[in-house]
């Protein structure tokens, strides 16, 4: 199905409104999130208090004193109606370094195992291309980004770990994502980087943003030890 | 701080702006009862206060300070006499406050003058425990931390301020939950939808900042569709149903999530979700979105009266 033919409206409460553009992940729908998101923005309107963008849909976040539910329809209305087709700016790329496998990445083995290859080609497919990010979410700067090779769809571990440390590179299906602080996850976890993904200091906090590009990677262990920002 | 209870945290109204780079708005989970201690002290509505959980908090002023609490009731004590809630007091150093024991309710607030002294991150002076920032050094509080409060702004004369007891909510230990449907409700069958509305669900201990999970009949899903969904946004008072059919309160500290969702607790019952602690029993009557609204103007207009008697008195 890909995009809606026609948006729909979900109440999530009495003060969240769930935009849901389509029912798959795709660039197309994930693209349509993004237009809307940076529309609504633009539009500064007095009552919405946050808009969050995931993989196929928008939460207007609005106080329904200020900004009556009707009125929030009809300009959200309004406002994709006069969506442009025009171009993003040009994603930003960035590279992440990663030392794959050892106890930095325990599940490099069994994912290798699973598909039947070495190691050595689930890092070099994993760092064969680069990433779109659909969405950061689930914590503080995590970027859910896609798609992996075939060669490298693989399900998320049957039990989750109850701490995954901060760094963490994983896949699961067809996603790939970093773990931007320690936490329980349920991920395939290959490797892990040095670089800092989040610092509430800073503005923005994440140092990867919703629509940009990720490209790993492969560092030695020596590097990862040594490595400063 | 001479003793921190079992947890005690810094919140104030919350950090929004920021889920959309994964961070959740954290913040005090009962904002009726937040608010009012607020406004008792002569302070905003948002400013930053404590929020203790159970029992166990105690404290000691090591100055003048005027303070109030609101909440659920925690027995809290002065100096060892019982001491009235929902109204302002005024400690003197060396005054000792104490929360003895959970009578009713889950958390209390406790409010001073002008506010404890925290760093604003993103905004905001909330206590985000996951994520270990926030609040004091992104903890909970702990034995020995002192907090500084800014000078006290209410002129004295209004010592006395109380809080009209009629508009207290009460604590009850079966609460019934206001939701509104959806946004996945479709994804369950007529009947588990019928079996969550009808049913009396209990609180499990397995409640905490982030969600509270319940016990009780299973709801039944449609056979037809996934039992995830593609990961979205979670919002305060979401109620996702895992697989194993039993439904979990969504609080404050979680941005995304890929579990469906059968309905949403209206924001205005949220504060009783704050005061819900393991054994309590919750129902769930699904309302219009438009009853909703005027549920809130309601509340809406008890905290703007209590705003107006302030001005006067």
């Amino acid at each position: 199905m890909g995009l809606y033919s026609e948006t729909r409206f979900l109440h999530m409460g009495d003060r969240g409104l769930l935009l849901e553009f389509g029912d798959e992940i795709s660039s197309e729908v994930n693209e349509k999130v993004r237009r809307m998101a940076l529309a609504i923005q633009t539009e500064a309107i007095e009552g919405i208090i946050e808009t969050v963008p995931t993989y196929r849909s928008l939460l207007i976040f609005y106080n329904p004193l200020i900004l009556p539910i009707e009125e929030l329809r009809k300009r959200l209305k309004h406002i994709e109606e006069g969506l442009r087709q025009t171009r993003f700016p040009d994603p930003k790329l960035t590279k992440i370094p990663v030392f794959y496998g050892g106890s930095f990445g325990p599940d490099l083995e069994e994912v290798a195992k699973y598909h039947r290859i070495s190691p050595k080609e689930v890092i070099r497919l994993h760092c064969s291309k680069p990433y779109f990010i659909y969405m950061i979410g689930f914590m503080p700067g995590f970027p859910y980004m896609g798609e992996l090779p075939d060669a490298l769809v693989t399900p998320r571990l049957k039990t989750p770990r109850l701490s995954v440390p901060a760094g963490s590179v994983a896949i699961a299906q067809r996603q790939t994502g970093i773990y931007s602080m320690e936490s329980p996850g349920g991920w395939q976890i290959l490797g892990r980087t040095p670089v800092k993904l989040f610092n509430p200091e800073k503005d923005p906090p994440t140092l990867l943003q919703m629509g940009d590009l990720v490209q790993f990677y492969p560092i030695k262990k020596k590097e990862f030890e040594s490595w400063k920002e | 701080m001479l003793e921190p209870g079992i947890l005690t945290t810094i919140q104030d109204r919350g950090r929004y702006g920021f889920s959309q780079f994964g961070v959740p708005p954290s913040g005090a989970l009962d904002t009726f009862s937040f608010r009012v201690a607020n406004l008792l002290v002569g302070n905003q509505e948002g400013e930053v206060c404590l929020e203790t959980t159970i029992m166990g908090l105690k404290l000691k002023a090591l100055r003048e300070v005027v303070v109030a609490i609101t909440g659920g009731d925690l027995s809290p004590t002065l100096n060892g006499e019982s001491l009235e809630m929902w109204r302002t007091h005024l400690l003197i150093e060396g005054d000792v406050i104490k929360f003895k024991k959970v009578r009713a309710g889950c958390r209390a607030y406790l409010a001073v003058s002008g506010g404890f002294v925290v760093p604003k991150i993103m905004g905001s002076g909330s206590t985000y425990l996951s994520g270990k920032f926030g609040g004091l050094e992104g903890r909970a509080l702990k034995r020995g931390d002192i907090l500084y409060t800014f000078d006290i702004q209410s002129p004295l004369s209004k010592l006395s301020l109380l809080f009209p007891s009629d508009w207290i909510p009460p604590l009850e230990k079966e609460v019934l939950l206001r939701v509104i449907p959806g946004p996945q409700n479709h994804h369950f069958t007529e009947k588990g939808f019928q079996t969550f509305c009808s049913s009396s669900y209990q609180v499990t201990p397995r409640c905490d900042r982030m969600g509270i999970r319940l016990e009780g009949p299973k709801i039944e899903r449609r056979s037809d569709v996934e039992e995830s969904i593609i990961s979205e946004s979670l919002i305060s008072g979401a109620i996702q149903v895992p697989g194993d059919g039993k439904p979990i309160i969504i609080l404050t500290e979680l941005v995304t999530g890929g579990y469906t969702k059968i309905a949403t607790v209206i924001s205005t019952d949220l504060s009783k979700v704050a005061q819900l602690k393991p054994g309590d029993r919750i129902r769930f009557e699904p309302i219009s979105i438009e009853r909703a609204h005027l549920v809130l103007k309601k509340q809406e207009d008890i905290v703007q009266s209590f705003k107006d008697i302030i001005q006067r008195s």
